[in-house]
């Protein structure tokens, strides 16, 4: 698997599969047991490539007793940073991620939403040529999700590369450029989106169907149950008057059909179910 | 700033703003306070003929008196290492707030001998601050100086240093309050380990001597009090503890001699031992 410079990579997985752990392993603060892997041309755990990297972990937390101006400061003396480019690097880190008016106000005294956008910009700091970020929206509002999405959108335009891990599936839709999904420790599939998401999903509103009824419908694919709207995750638009006559045959009534697009959620799920088949 | 010295200031900086410093300053300006009203006191005891009692047994006293004003301040320190090194990395590590920083050219080593030296630093000057501040009340109070103060702050820093070093490896392993309640209860221990070797002395018993001995060598800590307590013995004490013979060195409060060379040598490779420990343990351990 690789990630080339300027690209948006995300790093997709149920909870639990090794996205945290891949990232730790990748940043040397973990130890591999097996395997090899390379940062920057550079095999990981190498001191040096490490001032070219920033990190916003999933488990943020900062010095609560310092300003977020002397936390970015903190980092900028650990890059290490030219002693003269502090100012102007924390300004704009401050700036990038909207704190500009709390850069003198203890951390002790901003909520998860702010720490988070603390990190953010402590990951910025140095203009990295590669981002870690373990789910940088875990704790934003909607204004503040659009906002990253943006940051990130911004950093590949000016060729940094984004390892984005996460499980906000529309998130990862709308700005990675290739995904990779991982469950228990292992990549499932990887791809474009256009080379993922090139089936078609359809939703089905029923009703009358028991459980040996929606058994048999496996036969149509991987199906996303919700109990009333079923989902089948990759299904031919061909196939859709049988699957119908089908439910109908076996007593269900249906209320709506909706062919779609396979969304990365759907796709996901599919990956998933045909994994633990 | 190398990250060693970055990680140290930053441990300064902690105590400093969650106001610990501010808080061992007031406690401790009180205690010199009162122990200097209580010092002031003995100069004006008066014996049954209603006459004042002579300089030579004032110093006797304030001596005396002055090594259990010092066993509270050494308490002190041990303690307050003990509760602040124990959390020292493993709070950290619990938190994340390490994970940020660790992702930077840093090395775990440079993270665990930054937050010794810092810690360290802070030892060394509440120990020198209040070593200063109490002689200087005990002297305005009494006129009476200990024979070795110079010697008697970097024994009791070094205690506090040993039980900040305890703490440290403890807590690259056991959360905060796990690591250190050991490190307080292993500073109890070979306290009291003393105390059996002090009686082993006093009986000739070479087995309960044993246990004193090797206590100071798994843990320095009764050791290095030994060798504050002779640096405050005033030489007429000395002379009266060494003619009582063995039964004079069977006290927890009195040191006949110096700590031998031979000990303080095994308290540097100690130190050295810890930090080496402290540095490989957190080192391989997952974050």
């Amino acid at each position: 698997m690789t990630v080339p410079r300027g690209e948006i990579f995300g790093f997709l997985g149920p909870n639990g599969a090794g996205k945290t752990t891949s990232v730790k392993l990748l940043l040397g603060l973990l130890r591999p047991t097996s395997g090899e892997a390379w940062l920057l041309g550079e095999t990981i755990g190498d001191l040096k490539t490490r001032r070219r990297i920033g990190y916003l972990p999933e488990l943020f937390r900062y010095q609560g007793w310092l300003t977020a101006r002397e936390v970015l400061a903190l980092h900028c003396e650990l890059a290490p940073l030219e002693r003269s480019t502090w100012r102007e690097e924390i300004t704009r880190a401050l700036e990038t991620v909207g704190l500009t008016d709390r850069g003198d106000s203890r951390v002790s005294t901003f909520s998860k939403g702010m720490q988070q956008r603390l990190g953010l910009g402590a990951a910025l700091l140095g203009k990295p040529e590669l981002v870690f970020l373990d789910e940088p929206t875990s704790a934003l509002d909607p204004v503040g999700r659009h906002d990253v999405r943006e940051i990130i959108r911004g950093l590949s335009a000016r060729g940094t590369a984004v390892f984005l891990n996460s499980h906000l599936l529309s998130e990862v839709e709308q700005v990675c450029d290739r995904v990779a999904v991982v469950d228990h420790g292992r990549v499932i599939a990887s791809g474009t989106m256009d080379e993922l998401l090139s089936g078609t999903a359809v939703r089905v509103r029923v009703s009358g169907l028991d459980g040996a009824a929606r058994t048999k419908l496996a036969g149509f694919g991987p199906l996303d149950d919700e109990g009333e709207h079923l989902t089948f995750t990759k299904l031919d638009i061909e196939r859709v008057p049988e699957l119908v006559s089908t439910i109908v045959a076996m007593g269900g009534r249906v209320y709506e059909v909706a062919p779609r697009h396979q969304t990365l959620e759907d796709r996901f799920l599919q990956l998933l179910h045909e994994e633990e088949a | 700033m190398p990250p060693v010295f970055v990680f140290a200031r930053l441990t300064v900086q902690e105590a400093s703003r969650r106001r610990l410093l501010l808080a061992l300053l007031v406690l401790t300006l009180l205690v010199v306070g009162f122990s200097a009203w209580g010092f002031h006191k003995i100069t004006t005891v008066t014996r049954g003929d209603g006459s004042l009692l002579p300089p030579t047994q004032v110093t006797l006293i304030s001596s005396q008196l002055l090594i259990v004003v010092t066993f509270m301040y050494s308490g002190v320190l041990a303690l307050s290492a003990a509760v602040v090194a124990g959390p020292l990395i493993s709070s950290e590590v619990e938190s994340g707030l390490l994970l940020s920083m660790l992702a930077r050219p840093v090395r775990r080593s440079e993270v665990v001998i930054g937050k010794w030296l810092g810690l360290g630093v802070l030892v060394a000057l509440y120990a020198a601050g209040s070593a200063f501040l109490e002689l200087t009340a005990v002297n305005w109070a009494t006129g009476y100086l200990p024979p070795h103060p110079i010697e008697l702050v970097l024994y009791v820093a070094a205690e506090g240093l040993a039980l900040l070093s305890l703490g440290l490896v403890l807590s690259t392993r056991l959360s905060g309050i796990t690591g250190g309640v050991i490190a307080l209860v292993a500073w109890l221990m070979a306290w009291i380990a003393g105390v059996v070797g002090d009686i082993g002395t006093g009986l000739q018993n070479s087995a309960l001597q044993n246990v004193g001995t090797i206590s100071h060598l798994l843990l320095p800590t009764d050791g290095l009090w030994r060798g504050a307590v002779y640096a405050m013995e005033p030489d007429v004490i000395l002379a009266t503890l060494r003619a009582a013979g063995t039964a004079g060195r069977a006290n927890p409060f009195s040191a006949v001699d110096p700590p031998p060379n031979a000990f303080l040598a095994w308290v540097v490779v100690w130190f050295a031992l810890m930090l080496t420990l402290s540095i490989w343990s957190f080192r391989t351990r997952e974050i």
